[in-house]
């Protein structure tokens, strides 16, 4: 990437020559590289950016990201997903499932970019458009200007089988753009699977519309590859009676931002959006989220939770905004992390605005240290000192990770986190 | 079984000496009881004895069954078989009192180089222990004493004991706050773990516990120190004339 306030116009010209032969997307990705223009890429002088540096997700270099040793491809399998198999952002066909599942269709960006027409006209960038006006998120706006693959899925029905998405890493240098757009008609459902390192450097988009009494589940594990470097957002646009329901788990990663940005626009519909991350040393973990409730009765949680050891960073940035007619909202926001030393830091900064009278809204964000009177109990009962460090450990992530309804799913996590922290004792 | 000599304590943080010469010998098969004024040290010396940071040892020794313990971290003590019941135990969130018990019972069996309890005679283990002293099977699930009464909080402490079956109990008040019945429970809870190969010490302000378990000897501490050693009619003494005689009678 390369481009900043001070482009000339010769220079955006050629740019936007480069995204005018895609079809259906063409108007979208014209409008959104005009965004990307006006704000240009961001950098730590922007407000957004204070506690990110975002230099080596901007640059025109992209870092050497190591591979681990052993995929993880499988760690959703005792769900029987459906799998689609990416490789550095290239689809593999032999390594995915037939995209063939009841109540719903699931194409992708590459083979249908060069159609005139398509139903995710109307859906691709919408979403990404609407999240930047309270705040410009230029990373979204370029992923929408060049993005040439990604998943467009329909969601008709009640879809049982869950849909895995595996982000597969095998180059050192892979830098990667996708762009997600998923439709979820009324009363229809998904659960959504993501795993995996995906790429050295990684920039993706999710645009999620989810209609009248719809749901979408969204469970995502960001690779173990710990030099990765990742800008992910979530947008998602709620209607009435509608639910969505989204947790992250990051192990490890030495620069991940992830953004989500939520418009309930409709009636007594339900935002839960969480995450559990624990980090070592260079770990450097962003979860900026803005949750607006523009509607009568809604609720949104944001519930957050850092581990952090050795030096590693975490942030926070969160916000609910209650439009004047959104009475009767009901908002929880939460971040804590658990420092494991003192070289680790945790940087956040919670908000609240509210237009609204009618409205329950709480916010809370604390950082601190293993509580020693409860590690001596542990202790004194037999528990050696490692061990009770980590049951406290899973202890405070247990409030995250609860979020998640689903047993298997959750087992799923709680197995992940375990196997860290018992790699690290 | 426990020897403590001449066992000189202060603070870590302040200048500050709270036990002045602890001398202390529970023999196995023995229930060594010991009273004493608010702030003599009692809570100090069981917390010193089950590995507490904070504290400073500056003279003395404590032996368990002729092992110097007091290098050894709480964990390793608790494998030895000390175990002390707190006068106020800790409430774990996120911790379920199932998980914290099995995980306690096979660290210990582990230590001890014994094979790990199954899945099936743990849960048997536990109800039935439970049952006696009437914690229902909610309790058992709920986080570590969260929400738990004070006197709930207790029976989950003497639980943990019939569990891990130790060699040295120790009990700081286990008594407080305890009501008529509940006090039954616990004093039968321990008494059934009397044998000749365990030793109790048990802390307490009132006569009214030594009813129910009968100690052999009587300690009266004062200002760091065990100003009084006698039979059981020492606990009568102080629950009918206070301290005062006793602490005129030592200075
Ligand atoms: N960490 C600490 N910091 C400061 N003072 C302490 C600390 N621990 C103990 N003390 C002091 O040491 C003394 C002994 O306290 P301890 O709790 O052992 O008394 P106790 O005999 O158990 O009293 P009680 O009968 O009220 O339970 C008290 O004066 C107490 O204030
Ligand atoms: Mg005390």
């Amino acid at each position: 990437m390369e481009l900043s306030k001070h482009n000339n116009d010769a220079e955006l010209e050629i740019k936007k020559s480069t995204v005018l032969n895609s079809g259906w997307s063409a108007k979208a990705r014209i409008d959104a590289f005009e965004r990307l223009a006006k704000s240009g890429l961001p950098t730590v002088r922007d407000e957004y950016w204070k506690y990110t540096n975002p230099k080596t997700l901007t640059n025109k270099i992209v870092e050497k990201a190591s591979l681990l040793p052993e995929h993880e491809s499988d760690i959703f399998k005792s769900v029987s997903p459906l799998k689609i198999v990416f490789v550095d952002g290239k689809f593999s066909p032999e390594k995915s499932d037939e995209f063939i599942l009841s109540g719903l269709s699931i194409e992708r960006l590459d083979t249908i970019k060069k159609l005139d027409l398509h139903w995710a006209k109307e859906l691709y960038g919408r979403y990404e458009k609407l999240g930047q006006l309270s705040v410009s998120r230029p990373l979204a706006a370029y992923n929408t200007a060049y993005a040439n693959e990604g998943l467009i899925i329909h969601v008709t029905d009640r879809v049982e089988c869950p849909i895995n998405i595996i982000y597969e890493h095998e180059d050192e240098y892979s830098d990667v753009i996708l762009h997600h757009v998923i439709k979820i008609d009324s009363n229809a459902e998904l659960t959504l699977l993501e795993s995996g390192a995906a790429a050295a450097r990684l920039n993706q988009v999710l645009e999620v519309e989810v209609n009248e009494d719809a749901k979408f589940n969204h469970i995502r594990v960001l690779g173990r590859d710990h030099e990765r470097r990742a800008a992910t957002h979530i947008f998602g646009e709620l209607s009435r009676g509608s639910t969505l329901k989204s947790f992250t788990l990051t192990v490890n990663g030495i620069l991940t931002r992830n953004e989500c940005f939520l418009n309930i626009a409709g009636d007594d519909a339900m935002a839960h959006i969480s995450g559990a991350c624990v980090g070592d040393g260079d770990f450097h973990h962003d979860d900026t989220v803005f949750v607006t409730h523009d509607a009568v009765g809604s609720e949104s949680r944001q519930v957050f939770k850092k581990v952090l050891r050795n030096g590693a960073t975490g942030v926070f940035q969160g916000k609910i905004l209650v439009k004047p007619d959104a009475q009767k909202t009901d908002g929880y926001q939460i971040s804590q992390s658990l420092l494991l030393d003192e070289d680790s830091q945790f940087l956040a900064k919670p908000e609240l605005e509210i237009y609204a009278d009618d409205v329950a809204c709480s916010h809370g964000s604390t950082s601190g240290a293993i509580d020693e009177d409860a590690l001596f109990y542990l202790t004194s009962r037999g528990i050696s000192k490692p061990v009770a460090i980590d049951m406290l450990t899973m202890a405070f992530l247990a409030e995250a990770v609860d979020e998640i309804d689903n047993y298997n799913l959750k087992d799923v996590i709680l197995e992940l986190l375990s196997g860290w922290l018992e790699r690290r004792r | 079984m426990l020897k403590i000599n001449n066992l000189h304590v202060s603070l870590e943080d302040e200048d500050k000496e709270i036990l002045k010469g602890v001398d202390l010998t529970v023999d196995a098969g023995t229930v060594h009881a010991i009273m004493g004024p608010n702030g003599s040290g009692k809570s100090t010396l069981s917390y010193v004895l089950s590995g507490k940071e904070g504290y400073n040892v500056t003279d003395g020794s404590v032996e368990l069954n002729g092992d110097n313990i007091m290098d050894l971290e709480p964990e390793e003590r608790a494998a030895l078989g000390l175990f002390l019941a707190f006068q106020y135990p800790i409430e774990i969130p996120g911790v379920g009192n199932m998980t914290f018990l099995r995980t306690a019972l096979n660290a210990q069996r582990k230590a001890r180089g014994e094979d790990e309890i199954s899945a099936t005679d743990f849960l048997r283990l536990v109800r039935e222990k439970a049952a006696t002293l009437k914690i229902d099977s909610d309790m058992l699930k709920r986080p570590v004493n969260v929400g738990f009464s004070g006197g709930e909080k207790k029976r989950n402490e003497i639980l943990q004991m019939a569990m891990l079956e130790p060699k040295i109990c120790i009990l700081d008040e286990t008594d407080s706050g305890l009501d008529v019945d509940a006090m039954k429970l616990v004093a039968n809870g321990v008494n059934a773990l009397r044998n000749e190969g365990r030793g109790f010490l048990v802390i307490t302000h009132y006569q009214r516990l030594l009813d129910h378990i009968k100690p052999d000897v009587v300690h009266i501490m004062a200002d760091g120190k065990i100003i009084k050693s006698g039979g059981p009619e020492l606990a009568l003494e102080v629950e009918n004339n206070g301290y005062s005689d006793l602490l005129d009678e030592a200075s």
